[in-house]
């Protein structure tokens, strides 16, 4: 029994973090069924828009490292900090200003590409982000906050408690996550089928010419899509850089919504959360179970693994397209 | 006016089909050879072997390797890391289990084990393409770099968790461990590249090659007019891990000398491997080669250039490299998806017309 509930607030908190997967694997998704494109620098997207945010909030100089060192100066910060909104709406405008040099920069020129030049095009993008994040903020670890709640929920402590005997430990700032992440969810849902801007957004990722044919603006739907992406990043950014603070590692949760895409396919937004909530239980449950015999830590590979057996059985994932190819 | 074929009558097939069909090309060879056989080990310092050469002859290999498998057979792998590591264990658990084997055969059979894992992990690629494998490949990495991080066995029970290379020797010299010279590295590593790069280059241009090519352009069509896209794609993976196994246990053995799994053999060695052949050019033997020279020239020109020259700390420097990293190989797949090796083969091509181009 109590076994049973071990292993349930285990599910519990692997749900929690596969909506925080799911987050991430979204602006993967919003991406490639506009563009075509596999965006390998979402996760770093996170870590820059976290970065920024904190250097906004913080009221840093951007490029102080850089700038001292070949000027001799030593400036650091501007000696003013910023309200947690507006500097979110700051780093949603920094983020858009970034998807607009992304496509006149880089996708623009590599219109009609392969997917996967596409793709490593991207992993270069990712390095490029990871360096400027650095030489524009700096490389150390920085704390979040935006005044998200954190620590243990009380609440559901005592009526887990009053229920099992037994008080579940689920952390707050999870609980807003998943909150906020639904939130954003019903949002994308309600904009890409109810506004103009997206059944544009629709119509592209269906059929680029014929999309075209009609009047639409390539260049204006993948600057947005970019946006939108960007957002979900900076959203990423935030609750994973609160829990556990604004460094490197941040971005290789991008790493950790790939399997998340490959098991909902790389097409479907619905794909993208089950996935999420799968890889996430799944994950926390094989450590739980197996973890000990093997040593622990096999929250790096699990997730990978399982896609990969699954993708042998079904290529194009839960709910991917049926992939058909013609000679 | 002597880059020609004019000339330089073939008088048989053999002739007809040599690698270097230009005389001028030929005599560059061999005076590349001599140079790197014949002076290079006489005049060798430590800082060039141990920051420019023996570095640039690893990953060359590994680049080699890479490119077979993405570049020549088209199936995208993000696993090379993983698989430097699986050659660089398997030669430890060799050196250490049967010291009195030569450390040669110690490394070809490392090969030869990597090549067997990279096959395993190649069975996906029947079923999945394109980034989905790409993806999948990162399976390897992750859980490959777990489990030598996890088994103690593979690391002897060391109570740090490295693996150290005890001294071994060639013909009477030290190549691997503390007495090893900057000589005895540098030419173990370039017999090993010469041999290798030998192989890959006939390889490629035979059978087994024009099939990895016909796969990588289309493997339906491939399919149709009878390759069997699963020799293909499994003797791809096969001979491009043990290529990068071999790379590994050098990268180990000969270079780094003691080694911990996530930090010498993690995503980022996957990253830099794949980023040569890019750089360098994609389905091209000189690619392979000027892409790893390209990356491993690069970080030792920008520091000398901002660390020394200008006096920046370090830590800027390093990430100002990522940064130029990340920019070129965006700029590359914009300006010359080939690479390198295409820019090099244009040169040749105006060469052959200069000074009269009409």
């Amino acid at each position: 029994m109590d076994q049973l509930i071990f292993a349930a607030e285990v599910v519990l908190n692997g749900l929690m973090a596969g909506v925080m997967y799911a987050l991430v694997a979204l602006g993967f998704v919003l991406i490639f069924k506009a563009s075509g494109v596999f965006n390998y620098a979402q996760g770093v997207m996170a870590l820059f828009a976290a970065l920024t945010l904190v250097g906004i909030q913080n009221g840093q100089v951007p490029f102080a490292h850089l700038i001292n060192a070949a000027f001799g100066t030593s400036l650091h910060h501007f000696g003013w900090t910023v309200p947690s909104v507006l500097a979110i709406l700051l780093t949603a405008g920094v983020m858009v200003l970034l998807a607009f040099l992304i496509e006149k920069l880089v996708l623009q020129h590599l219109v009609g590409q392969e997917p996967i030049i596409l793709f490593m095009a991207t992993i270069g993008l990712a390095y490029f982000l990871e360096g400027l994040g650095d030489v524009m903020w700096g490389a150390d670890i920085k704390t979040l906050d935006v005044g998200l709640p954190q620590g243990i929920s009380d609440t559901v402590e005592q009526v887990t408690a009053n229920w099992f005997g037994y008080g579940f430990f689920i952390d707050r700032l999870d609980i807003w996550a998943t909150v906020i992440a639904a939130l954003l969810v019903a949002a994308l849902v309600a904009f890409s089928q109810y506004t103009k801007q997206g059944r544009a957004m629709r119509a592209v990722a269906d059929d680029h010419q014929a999309a075209l044919s009609v009047g639409i603006s390539l260049r204006f739907i993948w600057v947005m899509v970019w946006s939108i992406a960007g957002f979900v990043a900076l959203v990423a950014g935030i609750m994973w850089g609160t829990k556990s603070g604004v460094q490197f590692s941040l971005s290789l949760i991008a790493l950790k919504a790939l399997p998340v895409l490959m098991l909902g396919g790389f097409t479907s937004i619905p794909g993208a959360i089950v996935g999420g909530l799968i890889i996430g239980v799944g994950e926390k449950l094989f450590e739980f179970a197996i973890g000990p015999m093997v040593g622990g830590a096999t929250e790096n590979w699990f997730a990978y693994v399982l896609a990969l057996v699954f993708l042998v059985f079904r290529p194009q994932g839960l709910f991917g397209e049926r992939i058909i190819e013609r000679v | 006016m002597i880059y020609r074929e004019a000339g330089d009558f073939k008088t048989s097939y053999r002739d007809d089909s040599q690698t270097f069909p230009i005389r001028l090309d030929r005599w560059g060879y061999y005076i590349t050879l001599a140079v790197a056989f014949g002076i290079i080990p006489f005049v060798i310092n430590d800082y060039w072997a141990n920051a420019v050469l023996v570095p640039f002859l690893i990953y060359a290999i590994a680049a080699l390797g890479l490119n077979i498998l993405t570049g020549y057979a088209g199936q995208v792998s993000l696993g090379t890391g993983g698989f430097m590591a699986v050659g660089a264990y398997s030669v430890y658990k060799l050196m250490t289990a049967f010291p009195e084997v030569n450390i040669v055969i110690h490394i070809l059979l490392a090969g030869g084990i990597t090549a067997m894992v990279g096959v395993m992990f190649g069975l996906p690629s029947l079923r999945i393409k394109g980034f989905y494998l790409a993806v999948a490949t990162l399976a390897a990495q992750f859980f490959l770099v777990w489990l030598f991080n996890k088994v103690p066995w593979f690391y002897n029970y060391s109570a740090s968790g490295q693996i150290n290379a005890p001294t071994r020797t060639v013909l009477g010299h030290a190549v691997t461990g503390p007495a090893a010279t900057a000589p005895a590295k540098y030419l173990i590593c370039l017999v090993f590249v010469f041999v290798l790069a030998w192989v890959a280059r006939n390889l490629t241009r035979g059978t087994l090659g024009r099939k990895w090519m016909a796969i990588r352009d289309m493997d339906i069509a491939a399919e149709i007019i009878g390759v069997n896209p699963l020799g293909a794609k499994l003797s791809a993976f096969a001979v491009s891990s043990f290529f990068i196994g071999i790379a590994g246990a050098l990268l180990f053995a000969v270079y780094l000398g003691a080694a911990e799994v996530g930090e010498a053999f993690g995503i980022n060695k996957s990253f830099l491997v794949l980023f040569m052949i890019i750089i360098g050019g994609l389905g091209s033997i000189f690619g392979s080669f000027a892409g790893a020279a390209f990356l491993v020239l690069l970080p030792v020109l920008l520091k000398n250039l901002l660390v020394g020259g200008l006096g920046w700390p370090t830590d800027l420097a390093a990430h100002i490299e990522l940064m130029i990293v990340g920019a070129l190989i965006v700029l590359f797949l914009i300006v010359e998806p080939h690479g390198l090796a295409r820019l090099w083969s244009l040169a040749k091509e105006k060469l052959r017309l200069w000074p009269f181009p009409h």
